[in-house]
């Protein structure tokens, strides 16, 4: 994988343990930890998945089981800029699997890994729903229509890699 | 009676014929009822009702669709039909589809003739290469064979959950789940781990209700065979109580059937040595266990004291009580008793090197497997370099190898245990059935504590396939409280009891498994649908309560001849020095967030 994972901070756990201590007695709180635990971390990391099934007094298994299910949750570090690939039905039969292979390549990832200096990672996702601008895709929470496999390294100068 | 009234009666038409049940019941109960008995490949009664394999679909008059007759509850004046050319051809194709991505190496499957998806393919016509792929499986589906125990092959596995259903709700370990979704959904442990990293407890049960060849005990076989050809080793070999209760199944005699006699007939015929009997370990068990119950009593703790034999129920301890430890009995398992005594008594005995002496042993249980290689079970004696056990293998491998070899398993003559460790008492038998070893612990802690001999020697309160029975007992005017518990969820329920003073206990005995040994993972997979319908650890129960009331003579441990002159010539006093070095054991604490060898891969990353 291209993929370091990042150093992390004890304050990052111990916003972690004010998530779990908030949810803690409530049932069936799983989803919410795992949210909540993404937002301070980017991601989720094995620890901290064994650290919330630990807290929270749940198997291992099921918070894996649950953090792999839903696509909302990420397994390995996201980017500064995170690109997102819209592989709806109208933007995938206008190319853009063809703009996703482009992207891995000039990035030198593959779908759902990050560059190594962690400012793009690239992943395809499900139906935006602005099919009359397809193929689209986002990069953090800028939407780029229209944009085919020639029109990548355009996009990518875009943003900066510093600042 | 007030609640058979109060409970309501559906009145429904199954292929027009009118059947009365409960409300609430399914479809499926209520076919049963007529005499149908619709095909299920996830249906677990309580444990995996989940609707999952579509194999059970029927029409439900006035629905569009065909419904899960597993999960679907009837209702007044429904009209259901389960033989239709809708349903069958559903049911045909939602096999193929089953089939589409399982590796059908049939021929020489394991599980071949014992295979639910094999049966349904045949039953259905399925045309097995109607979705032909030629990628098995899914992502994940690499072969799992790190633990001693068992093995995972996800290419022949059909996402029934019914393995990921046992493990958590009766095992209470959850060490498997369904990871990713979709196409990708796959059986695995968290972070696609081997199964070896996790806090599993060896049990096997998820081996016991697989369907297919999916999970499978790790075949020990050859090193057997091995064994028996090499001119070098004195091979000897013995049956748990349970492996008379369960083998002949694999030779299509009723469940329920005593095959002891025929047991030790097959292993002569086999080449064994020497065909010794674990239940002879039981009684010296029940001196030792006893002894240490007897000496607590005056002590005063700590209690409750916990029984050792099931390896499954040592491991789930160790990592979820390990502040518990010091309740457990320090005694070996039967198992390990046996073992050891093997290379130690018996092999100065007959005067040979216990490193010649090759020990098998016959479970009914996966986590013997693991037993065996537990840390005391290689070096708790003088010599280090040879394990107390060479080799454990299931009832199933045992059936495999006296198929292998061609003999005729039921037109055997019975035969009898070679007698130097062959005498065993009723209680040493009933160690197989939950509440066993409680009843034979009883039997001998109340005659050496009263002095006296027993008026009454069933104690029945702890029989049964419930998982937790509890009992009072007056012994030597102290009233004694104890319980037999299976599987660890409810041992769960108890221990937290106890922790929270809503109960105490002197005395638990704990089986891993429902119903104990006769339930274990090392049994003949028996199909779902039967185990839905039959209590089959009962039946298999019964084997053993028989062979122990049909020998009124020798009911008890302490009266055992072979444990009374293995003491006085060999081992000294029960719970004495030569006991303790040798038959009781240590226990170490684990942790489960997250296990050792989690944490190093947590580190390497």
């Amino acid at each position: 994988m291209a993929t370091k994972a990042p150093v992390f901070t004890a304050e990052q756990f111990e916003r972690l343990d004010g998530i779990i201590e908030k949810y803690k007695e409530v049932k069936g709180s799983l989803i919410g930890v795992l949210q909540g635990a993404q937002e301070v971390f980017g991601y989720l990391p094995p620890e901290v998945q064994v650290k919330i099934a630990e807290k929270l007094d749940l198997p291992i298994e099921q918070v894996y089981s649950t953090s792999t299910f839903y696509s909302q949750f990420f397994l390995t570090p996201k980017g500064k800029y995170k690109i997102n690939i819209c592989m709806g039905t109208a933007c995938y039969v206008k190319g853009a699997g063809a703009v996703l292979d482009q992207f891995a390549r000039q990035l030198g990832i593959k779908p759902g890994e990050c560059t190594e200096d962690m400012m793009f990672s690239l992943d395809g996702c499900r139906c935006i729903g602005v099919c009359g601008l397809a193929p689209v895709l986002t990069i953090n929470e800028d939407v780029h229509g229209k944009i085919y496999s020639d029109d990548v390294a355009g996009v990518l100068v875009q943003y900066p890699k510093s600042e | 009676m007030a609640t058979a009234e109060m409970t309501k009666t559906v009145t429904l038409k199954i292929n027009g014929i009118e059947v009365k049940v409960n409300e609430g019941a399914t479809i499926m109960e209520a076919a049963r009822q007529i005499g149908v008995r619709i095909p299920t490949l996830c249906f677990m009664k309580e444990d995996n009702e989940i609707g999952a394999c579509r194999v059970c679909v029927v029409e439900v008059k006035g629905a569009k669709n065909l419904a899960a007759a597993c999960m679907f509850p009837v209702s007044e004046g429904m009209e259901v039909l389960v033989n239709t050319d809708r349903v069958r051809k559903a049911r045909k194709t939602n096999v193929e589809l089953l089939l589409s991505h399982h590796r059908m190496d049939c021929l020489s499957c394991p599980r071949s003739t014992n295979c639910e998806l094999q049966t349904l393919a045949v039953e259905y016509s399925a045309d097995q290469f109607r979705f032909n792929t030629t990628e098995f499986g899914r992502q994940g589906s690499e072969v799992d064979a790190t633990t001693k125990h068992l093995v995972r092959d996800n290419t022949k596995c059909i996402l029934c959950n019914r393995c990921v259903a046992i493990c958590s709700k009766q095992q209470d370990v959850s060490v498997i789940g369904r990871n990713k979704r979709g196409f990708f959904t796959h059986i695995g442990s968290a972070f696609g781990l081997p199964l070896e990293t996790t806090s599993c407890i060896h049990c096997g049960q998820c081996v016991a209700v697989c369907p297919t060849a999916a999970l499978r005990e790790r075949d020990d076989t050859q090193k057997v065979w091995d064994a028996l050809a090499d001119p070098d080793k004195y091979v000897i070999v013995a049956p748990a109580p349970a492996i008379r209760a369960q083998v002949g199944e694999m030779f299509g005699m009723p469940i329920g059937t005593n095959v002891q006699g025929k047991v030790v007939a097959a292993c002569r015929m086999l080449g064994f040595d020497k065909v010794f009997d674990i239940d002879t370990a039981a009684d010296i068990t029940i001196m030792e266990e006893g002894t240490e119950f007897i000496d607590r009593l005056k002590k005063g703790g700590p209690f409750p004291m916990f029984t050792s034999c099931c390896p499954a129920w040592v491991k789930y301890l160790e990592y979820y009580y390990p502040d518990m430890l010091k309740n457990h009995s320090s005694c070996k398992s039967p198992q390990g008793i046996y073992g050891t005594l093997m290379k130690t008594y018996y092999a100065e005995k007959i005067g040979v090197d216990p490193k010649n002496i090759f020990v098998v042993t016959l479970m009914p249980c996966t986590a013997k497997k693991f037993e065996i290689t537990r840390g005391e079970m290689v070096e708790n004696h003088d010599a280090t370099d040879y394990p107390d056990i060479d080799v454990t293998i299931t009832g199933v491998e045992f059936a495999r190898m006296i198929k292998t070899s061609g003999i005729d398993f039921a037109s055997l003559e019975d035969a009898d245990f070679d007698p130097v460790f062959g005498i065993a008492s009723g209680a040493g038998h009933i160690f197989g059935a939950s509440g066993g070893v409680m009843e034979a612990a009883l039997r001998t802690v109340s005659e050496v504590m009263d002095g006296k001999e027993l008026t009454k020697i069933d104690f029945e309160e702890v029989r049964g396939n419930e998982g937790i029975k509890e009992a009072t007992y007056e012994i030597a005017g102290q009233k004694i409280k104890v319980a037999a518990v299976a599987t660890p969820a409810k041992v769960k329920e108890v221990i937290d009891a106890v922790r929270r003073g809503e109960k105490d206990y002197h005395f638990i005995e704990v089986m891993g498994c429902a119903g104990g040994c006769v339930g274990g993972g090392g049994q003949p997979q028996i199909p779902g649908y039967l185990r839905n319908e039959l209590d089959i650890p009962k039946k298999r129960a019964s084997v053993l309560y028989n062979i122990d009331s049909g020998n009124p003579k020798l009911r008890k441990s302490h009266e055992n001849p072979v444990v009374k002159e293995i003491y006085e010539t060999f081992l000294g006093e029960p719970g004495g020095h030569k006991s303790h070095e040798l038959l009781h054991t240590k226990y170490v604490g684990r942790s489960v967030y997250p296990t050792k060898e989690l944490q190093d891969y947590l580190d390497k990353e």
